[in-house]
């Protein structure tokens, strides 16, 4: 649900990042901080255990630019990722207007992937949307690993309805930007539909 | 898209803030905030100069979240109101028409008792612009009209670019 003002001239977008525990949803928003200009970014809020997996969510406010004259504003959200955490990704993914599906290369976690994969369709259900009518991308993340899987069997297990898709090492940000940028483009369309 | 996207024009900004800002006085308070449930602050009064809103709504947002999953467990069907009481400030959070978040920061200018009454009454006048609002940006939808100075109605490729560079 974004919010448009026409008094203050700003548009504001949610943007979740989704995917199982540890595939780097918290390190991509790690490198997007660290990468734009202080006058454009607000605080990175981490809600984070000791051990700094996220416990609630990681927030991000990005603010990029103007489009004809309206400032537009990224809020950028990230799900806990583990398993038992299920509740608190539900209230997350409310009022979202995009998603980005962070999954991890790693042959061994395919698994998780589709796990979480199955958890997003559900939960966005729950809300009456659906990830083919979303803006959406996936994220292959973790490309540098040793024992990855191919991108066309990820792309078969993953995104079989041939959504945008990007390759990235997170910690070194590559495809970070790409990928929301990405996710960005179709939001800002989508709202193009409508308004 | 599910849901329906939350679009404020100038008249409706100057109504919402007419009551946040007799709710600052009338309270004694702080600061004053209006948040929308996905954590988007949408106006404020008082002395923000030293508070991160953007922050501020995120959290309060996912604060009101997490409250709403507890009532549910429990078979409630919300908590409207949160209270956290600190040393020096305190701050009353409150669910108006399950759609926006009213948030009241105050110290010792002022008590629990007075922002209650005082909220109590402007949460009553917020409701009814934020129904005003709902009725009108469902009218849109039915006509199918677009804003005349819509910033999306010839926004090209190129503006998105631009954006990220």
């Amino acid at each position: 649900m974004s919010f448009i003002n026409y008094s203050s001239r700003e548009i504001n977008c949610k943007i979740v990042y989704y995917g199982p525990g540890l595939c780097g949803k918290t390190t991509n928003l790690q490198f997007i901080y660290k990468k734009t200009n202080p006058e454009q970014k607000g605080k990175l809020i981490s809600l984070a255990t000791e051990s700094e997996r996220t416990l609630f969510f990681d927030f991000l406010p990005l603010a990029l630019g103007d489009i004809r004259g309206f400032k537009v504003r990224f809020h950028l959200y990230t799900v806990p990722g583990q398993v038992f955490y299920a509740a608190s990704r539900k209230l997350i993914l409310k009022g979202v207007d995009g998603v980005i599906f962070v999954a991890d290369s790693q042959i061994e976690r395919m698994e998780a992937n589709m796990e979480s994969l199955d958890d997003l369709r559900i939960n966005l259900a729950e809300q009456g949307y659906a990830v083919e009518k979303l803006p959406y991308a996936v994220q292959y993340n973790k490309r540098d690993l040793p024992r990855v899987a191919p991108v066309e069997e990820m792309n078969k297990l993953l995104n079989v309805n041939g959504v945008q898709w990007f390759e990235g090492v997170a910690p070194t940000g590559v495809g970070v930007f790409e990928t929301l940028k990405g996710v960005a483009k179709q939001v800002l369309l989508e709202l193009k539909k409508h308004y | 898209m599910a849901g329906s996207d939350l679009v404020m024009h100038d008249n409706e900004f100057q109504k919402i803030d007419g009551e946040l800002q007799r709710l600052h006085q009338q309270a004694n308070a702080n600061v004053v905030f209006l948040v929308d449930k996905n954590g988007q602050l949408i106006a404020s009064a008082g002395d923000t100069h030293n508070i991160d809103t953007t922050s501020l709504a995120s959290l309060t947002a996912g604060n009101i979240a997490a409250t709403g999953g507890i009532a549910r467990l429990l078979g409630e069907k919300e908590f409207t109101i949160l209270f956290h009481e600190g040393e020096k400030d305190n701050i009353h959070i409150s669910l108006i028409g399950q759609r926006v978040i009213l948030v009241v920061i105050f110290g010792q200018r002022s008590s629990l008792g007075l922002v209650r009454l005082r909220v109590k009454k402007a949460a009553e006048a917020l409701a009814r612009i934020f129904d005003e609002i709902a009725s009108k940006a469902e009218k849109e939808k039915v006509e199918g009209g677009k804003s005349a100075d819509s910033p999306f109605a010839e926004i090209s490729d190129e503006d998105i670019d631009n954006l990220f560079k």
